[in-house]
């Protein structure tokens, strides 16, 4: 196992050290509530010399995404760091970058979305994003999104992926809580990382190519059917790299963590640090000889709908908590819900186990064990009767 | 510094033919002064809009250099970006350093209005991205919708001159005083007509070693409506008139005239060229052709002042 030391950090913290230790070519990045560490703790690193970064400090998260494109294009290593309003109003170009293929990295600590403003966490932002064809990966902790961050460069230069990752943590609650975390030594981390070597740079003017060009309705579908088959080839690619990262640290990590699972007949599905407090309640529960199970998905993109179909075999209910809202959709569900009820009926054979959705945390209200254990006494109910009650339900709301 | 005309007729081209600009567009006119007057290697970015979607259609291309497209007002920093890795890999010796220059270029649309913000940014960090407007004054891609850029009285499909309304009813931003007003190395504008200043400006913008912003006039047959053989004599007759003067500045202060006619004509013989400004040429709207005189003698004074004439 490679050497690593302990540290007491928070999340952003995590992240800016993944950050000093991939060393990027060119960062370009704005500041905004709750990421504003990270950019604030790496301009540090550029100022004290102890990375070799080219730090361009953009005036809004379109001018960051758009610096990202551009460099990335021009054949290095690159990284950006966004939240809330940030992702939305780069939102343009958070497309064009998975469109070109640009093996970004942007590291975001989730944030509602205005209005009214709020800058704690819920996932409206980074959900709101989750057609723009990025990879998505949720942490718990400060600990997951340090190793996240370093597994995500391997994924987005992955050769038949080219694709860029966002890498996702909540808002204060991860962010700005300080963990016990380990980073890894910086020469292993380095080795980790490794190289990056572009197929093709903007900066290769003997070998001229056009970038982004003009589509019409002759290429632009079969460019979008390559963009998509690559998008479903990330799967295997993403456990590839937690595994690898797993033998160097010890801290193995795949498309999503059960929790009790074996012998489940309820179950809970919920991302980020809300699995923390979940997983509490489960052990307690368990404790108490009731046959409850979590799974935390890390993966959101691509969505890993067979994998959890399979995971949920026997589950006679499960409670996904959603810290966001699809507006609009059915019942004004969130799309975790809403994915895993697809995944559901197109995989589950008719005999999938009967789902509820529980909206929570927008804007940064606290979980407490207690909204927990009320979905765990909901799912009983469930379980026991066949009956599923409310599609879409509150948890922690004043009606 | 010098232009050789011999020189230039045996230099590769950049831009090369196929591309799908209109007939009598000057924008190619434009932008082989430009990047043939450049010696080194360029990587060039382009905005959406006309010149974009001409020369890059998929499976084609014309662009015989390295050139990159995103979006509509992020040209300059998607410029800067590459400008910004370019200058981290030679520092780490990652690359070899073969002196390539970064231009971009934008029309008005993506210059003067929807990607000002990103262009000031770009020219306050200082990247050396030479930023081109090909201005056509209008958003003559998406069929001639008035931009900021568009002059008073000017007909366009967003301010149509009508019964009551005599096409654009305000005067245009005064954006080469804007980028001036950012102190980088360069700024300059021009005209294709006179072909030696534009190109020299191109080699002088690659010199200044810094943020260059250069605002040259290019005449639309389609949006201006004037016949497509006509677009040189269109751009030397705003220079006439002093619509258009050919001026630069450097870094922000020092301001130097580069053509002043010898006898300065009506703007009313350069809007005469073109059917945009038809209605001006009637009793109910004539009145718009003095005002429009009196903003050009208003601005021509005041750059004669800055140029120290």
């Amino acid at each position: 196992m490679a050497k690593s030391i302990v540290k007491a950090l928070d999340g952003a913290q995590a992240v800016s050290n993944a950050m000093r230790q991939i060393n990027p070519d060119v960062v370009a990045a704005y500041p905004i509530t709750p990421q504003t560490a990270i950019v604030q703790n790496f301009s540090q690193y550029v100022a004290d010399g102890v990375v070799d970064t080219e730090f361009v400090t953009v005036e809004s998260e379109h001018g960051a995404m758009s610096a990202c494109i551009g460099a990335s294009a021009a054949g290095g290593r690159v990284m950006t760091a966004t939240a809330s309003a940030g992702l939305a109003l780069m939102w343009e170009v958070v497309y064009v970058a998975a469109s070109m293929r640009l093996p970004l990295v942007m590291s975001v600590v989730n944030r509602a979305l205005s209005a009214p403003l709020n800058i704690h966490c819920d996932h409206s932002d980074s959900m709101g994003a989750r057609d723009a064809g990025w990879i998505q990966i949720y942490a718990e902790t400060a600990q997951e999104a340090y190793d996240n961050t370093l597994q995500a460069v391997r994924i987005a230069e992955h050769p038949d992926l080219l694709t860029p990752v966002m890498s996702m943590q909540d808002g204060f609650i991860t962010g700005h809580g300080v963990e016990r975390v380990e980073i890894l030594d910086d020469a292993e981390a380095k080795k980790f990382v490794g190289t990056y070597k572009p197929k093709h740079s903007l900066l290769d003017v003997d070998n001229p190519a056009t970038y982004g060009a003009w589509d019409f309705y002759d290429f632009y579908f079969e460019h979008k059917r390559q963009q998509t088959d690559a998008l479903s080839r990330a799967m295997p690619i993403i456990v590839e790299v937690g595994e690898e990262y797993g033998r160097l640290t010890g801290r193995k990590y795949g498309i999503f963590d059960p929790y009790e699972m074996d012998d489940a007949e309820v179950a809970i599905v919920v991302l980020s640090s809300t699995a923390g407090t979940a997983r509490t309640v489960v052990k307690a529960l368990r404790q108490k000889g009731i046959k409850i199970g979590l799974i935390k998905p890390r993966v959101f993109r691509p969505f890993p709908a067979r994998e959890l179909v399979e995971a949920l075999k026997g589950v006679k209910a499960v409670a996904v908590l959603d810290r966001s809202i699809s507006f609009g959709a059915m019942e004004g569900a969130g799309p975790l819900f809403l994915e895993l009820s697809a995944a559901l009926y197109a995989y589950g054979n008719g005999r999938g186990p009967l789902a509820v959705d529980y909206i929570f945390g927008l804007g940064g209200r606290d979980v407490i064990p207690a909204y927990i254990e009320q979905v765990a006494q909901d799912l009983l109910h469930i379980a026991e009767t066949g009956e599923r009650g409310d599609l879409v339900r509150y948890l922690g709301l004043r009606e | 510094m010098a232009i050789k005309l011999k020189e230039l007729a045996g230099k590769e081209e950049r831009l090369v033919p196929g591309h799908r600009l209109c007939a009598g567009c000057a924008e190619s006119i434009i932008i082989r002064q430009i990047v043939n007057a450049i010696e080194e290697p360029v990587v060039i970015a382009t905005a959406t809009g006309c010149l974009e979607v001409a020369s890059s259609v998929y499976p084609w291309t014309s662009w015989r250099v390295p050139w990159i497209h995103s979006a509509f007002e992020n040209a300059s920093t998607t410029a800067a970006g590459a400008e910004a890795m370019y200058r981290s890999l030679v520092r780490q010796g990652k690359i070899e350093d073969k002196d390539i220059k970064f231009l971009a270029f934008g029309g008005d649309g993506a210059t003067y209005d929807i990607g000002l913000q990103w262009i000031s940014g770009t020219f306050e960090r200082g990247h050396k991205v030479i930023y081109v407007c090909l201005n056509n004054e209008a958003y003559m891609n998406t069929g001639i919708q008035r931009s900021s850029a568009t002059p008073l009285g000017a007909s366009t499909t967003t301010s149509p001159a009508g019964k009551v309304i005599p096409g654009k009813t305000q005067w245009r931003k005064p954006l080469t005083r804007i980028m001036a007003a950012h102190d980088i190395p360069y700024v300059a504008q021009a005209s294709p007509h006179r072909w030696r200043d534009l190109m020299e400006k191109a080699r002088k913008a690659v010199e200044a070693d810094g943020p260059a912003f250069i605002n040259v006039i290019s005449p639309c047959p389609r949006g201006w409506r004037h016949d497509s053989s006509m677009s040189v004599e269109v751009a030397k007759m705003a220079v006439e008139t002093c619509y258009w003067p050919l001026y630069e500045v450097r870094n922000g202060t020092e301001w130097t005239l580069n053509y002043k006619p010898r006898e300065k004509k009506p703007v009313a013989d350069w809007l005469k060229m073109q059917g945009r400004f038809r209605h001006l040429f009637t009793p109910q709207f004539e009145h718009v052709v003095e005002e429009l005189q009196a903003k050009v003698d208003e601005e021509w004074e005041r750059l004669l002042t800055l140029c120290g004439e």
